[in-house]
């Protein structure tokens, strides 16, 4: 009878069941769709800031200074110590790999150009453009291009593996040289592929492919420095704490979040006789950056989930207040408050799992497209999401149904069918 | 007689005039405070974002000083739109021999500048330099006095702190510009600049700068500012979309609530058409009655969404987000156009029914 009432009352009533379900999947859709957003925003954001470069720095353990002002660089090239090119793929190899977005090492030398007759000494860096390397049977592409996207070429970037090089924008005019020009470095006859415009010293450097750069200075394999491009974490209380002050279980959960200070930590392990270290300019101020946005979201996110749940209970108030009526039919023929109330919140729940379920597809769909559209990268929903959704609407539905079956469950019958309320 | 119908419908049915009053406020209110965020995320991000320090550089053109007046040129082209700090760079050597970079500046201009440098201690008396902590071990490895010699000239400096950047900071020694002009006869050759604003609002900055300058090269961060740009036009975007959203659902979930207190009231809407009232009149009653909700739901709405906004700047940005009554006029129109369409759509649907048969309840 129970069942037969219930199901009889979806059957007949299509069109007041339509509206509220559509209030049901409209809310859940909405709440699916910003929490789906909210919990992704950190990462989409973490992967934009990576544009302002890389937030890591790999130094010998053992270096000189550096000595370099403007565009000349007074460190003569031998000196100090140098990493070991063989050593960078162990990168990685380490546990926070996935989250290491791009590397580029890099190795400063000077050299003298001839041009017309002149000659001037400049730096040449060598570095990986877009360069394939395998760890393991890890096969992945990694270089300035990915480190350093503000870098602009006109003409063509060289291949990893020639001898094309870029000329920084104002040594190119200095010089008076176009893509597909040569220039002469001590013997070396060097092609000119496109001509590079970064805002900083490298507009008065030669970039070439590494290997060059180790040919020129003589010492094959060597790195000055590597540029690390990693997705980290805000750094709060913990990340600032010495490592070596740390007990088992605080030094675990330390090495295991991804802080910059611990990713760093790693790179160290890695590389033999390295220094890794934040770019504070870069690390510090991103988790400042990705703190903010991320509460903001999450602040909107609960401004979402609320007015849902609102628009929810609106509807269901409004779905019951039209079926006085009806409430008085079958207290006059003798059901109890429970029985009446127990029939409402039936209905209720179908409608919830109903609408639920087509608003977690629909949220699901919604938030695809806002990372099509804003991110260019999927933004996924964990199915584990799914039951506590349906939780949510569920709930939130008994509640906006509440005030308004209580009020129908005590309606006298008689001014309930004679339609006087 | 149209007034107090108005009066007398709110005030009989309270209960129902008050919950869709209560969707009304909440809706209006939830779409002021996401268009005030919306309108004002940007310069609250762009404050975090001049934290990375500076986005314009000024470099004299031929390698020599900038002119003694460069950085007053700069403030007054600023005017408090931002900080800028010089920076003069030579190579000196330690006792045994050392090249090392030393670099004179402002202390409390770069400070405000660059306030990701980890700082042991600011330098506050003159000869007292801050020392790069990979420098440190190089010039004075006991922390004792230590001397530094430039062509000849030897400077006595005592380190007053040590600073971390992970850049290329570490390996240099920081003097007053002061000391370094005694000391050297070296000036300011380089002004970083931060300043804040839009990005047409720095451009116009950067051409001034230009004009006041002439023997500056004014060059753009790029890094910095396309980081910026990117970072902020995806927040905006994701904000605008959470912000559609939820606007939506809000004006669902008033128009939900409205149509039933209309609906509900078919019997009065019957009885005035019994009674000889015009289609004209009915839509005009009501479309009065909807107007006169929208409005006040809205302005009530408007107040409380500023006081949202207002909190949700306080937490998250830790500074007030600064209302803009320029919202108020679409918040206003969008609610007395939901309010409008709700009370309409059913009126519209109602017409054509005998009011004979609404009366008797079928």
């Amino acid at each position: 009878m129970f069942a037969r009432l219930v199901y009889e009352s979806f059957r007949r009533q299509k069109r007041r069941k339509l509206l509220a379900g559509a209030a049901i999947t409209l809310g859940v859709t909405v709440a699916t769709a910003m929490i789906a957003v909210a919990t992704d925003i950190g990462d989409k954001i973490n992967r934009e800031l990576r544009t302002i470069g890389a937030n890591l720095l790999v130094t010998p353990q053992e270096d000189t200074l550096d000595v370099e002002i403007g565009r000349v660089n007074l460190k003569p090239p031998s000196d100090g110590a140098f990493l070991n090119e063989a050593d960078l793929p162990k990168i990685k190899g380490t546990f926070w790999h996935n989250n290491i977005t791009g590397f580029a090492p890099m190795l400063p030398v000077n050299v003298t150009l001839q041009r017309d007759g002149g000659a001037e000494t400049v730096t040449l860096l060598g570095t990986y453009f877009a360069k394939q390397v395998s760890f393991g049977k890890e096969e992945f592409t990694t270089g300035v291009r990915s480190t350093h996207p503000w870098w602009r070429v006109s003409g063509a970037w060289p291949d990893d593996n020639s001898r094309d090089v870029l000329l920084g924008e104002h040594l190119a005019s200095r010089l008076s040289a176009k893509p597909g020009d040569g220039v002469t470095e001590s013997g070396r006859e060097l092609h000119v592929s496109g001509i590079l415009s970064t805002g900083g010293s490298e507009d008065d450097q030669i970039v070439a492919p590494i290997a060059l750069a180790q040919e020129i200075l003589g010492k094959p394999g060597a790195v000055r420095r590597v540029y690390v491009s990693a997705l980290t974490k805000p750094e709060d209380a913990l990340a600032r704490r010495d490592p070596k002050s740390m007990s088992g279980p605080i030094y675990d959960r330390w090495y295991c979040s991804p802080y910059p200070q611990s990713i760093a930590f790693q790179l160290q392990e890695a590389i033999p006789h390295s220094h890794a270290e934040q770019i504070r300019q870069v690390a510090q101020n991103e988790g400042a950056v990705l703190t903010r946005i991320e509460g903001l979201i999450f602040l909107i996110t609960l401004a979402a989930l609320f007015a849902s749940a609102l628009a929810v209970s609106a509807a269901m108030a409004t779905a019951i207040f039209e079926r006085r009526a009806e409430v008085g039919l079958m207290k006059a023929l003798g059901a109890g408050k429970l029985a009446v109330a127990s029939v409402f919140f039936a209905e209720a729940t179908l409608l919830a799992l109903i609408g639920g379920l087509v608003g977690f597809s629909a949220g699901g769909f919604l938030a695809h497209q806002i990372g099509r559209s804003i991110f260019d990268s999927q933004i996924a929903i964990p199915p584990v999401l799914l039951p506590v959704i349906l939780l949510i609407a569920v709930i939130v539905t008994f509640a906006g149904s509440a005030v308004a079956i209580r009020q129908a469950v005590r309606l006298d019958p008689v001014l309930a069918l004679r339609g006087e309320l | 007689m149209f007034l107090r119908m108005l009066v007398r419908a709110a005030v009989l049915r309270r209960r129902r005039a008050l919950s869709a009053l209560f969707a009304m406020v909440v809706a209006a209110a939830v779409a002021t405070a996401m268009l005030n965020l919306y309108v004002d995320v940007q310069a609250k991000l762009r404050r975090e974002f001049r934290n990375y320090g500076a986005n314009i550089v000024l470099v004299s053109r031929d390698g020599a000083s900038l002119p003694a007046d460069a950085l007053a040129h700069v403030e007054s082209v600023l005017a408090g739109r931002g900080v800028g700090a010089p920076f003069a760079l030579v190579v000196a050597r330690t006792s045994d021999g050392q090249p090392v970079v030393v670099a004179g500046t402002d202390f409390d201009r770069v400070r405000q500048l660059d306030r990701w440098w980890s700082v042991s201690n600011w330098p506050s008396a003159p000869q007292q330099a801050l020392v790069g902590v990979r420098a440190l071990s190089v010039v004075s490895p006991k922390n004792q006095p230590f001397d530094l010699t430039f062509q000849g000239h030897t400077i006595r400096l005592t380190s007053a702190g040590t600073v971390g950047t992970g850049a290329a900071e570490d390996s240099r020694v920081y003097v007053s510009l002061a000391d370094l002009a005694s000391w050297t006869g070296v000036r300011t050759s380089t002004i970083e600049v931060a300043a804040s604003g839009s990005p047409q609002e720095i451009s116009a900055i950067m051409q001034q700068l230009e004009q006041a300058i002439p023997a500056a090269d004014v060059r753009p961060v790029r890094q910095i500012m396309e980081g910026e740009a990117r970072v902020l036009g995806k927040t905006r975007a994701t904000l605008l979309a959470a912000a559609a959203l939820i606007i939506l659902t809000a004006a669902l979930c008033v128009l939900s609530t409205l149509m039933g207190w209309v609906f509900d009231r078919r019997r009065d809407f019957a009885i005035m058409k019994a009674l000889g009232a015009s289609d004209r009149l009915l839509n005009g009653f009501f479309a009065a009655e909807a107007a006169a909700l929208g409005a006040s739901g809205a302005l009530i709405g408007f107040v409380l969404g500023i006081g949202i906004a207002a909190w949700i700047g306080r937490v998250n940005f830790h500074a007030p987000v600064v209302p803009r009554f320029s919202v108020l006029p679409f918040v206003l129109a969008g609610s007395i156009v939901v309010t409008l369409l709700s009370a309409v759509l059913p009126i519209w649907l109602l017409r054509r029914v005998q009011p004979a048969v609404i009366l008797r309840g079928e």
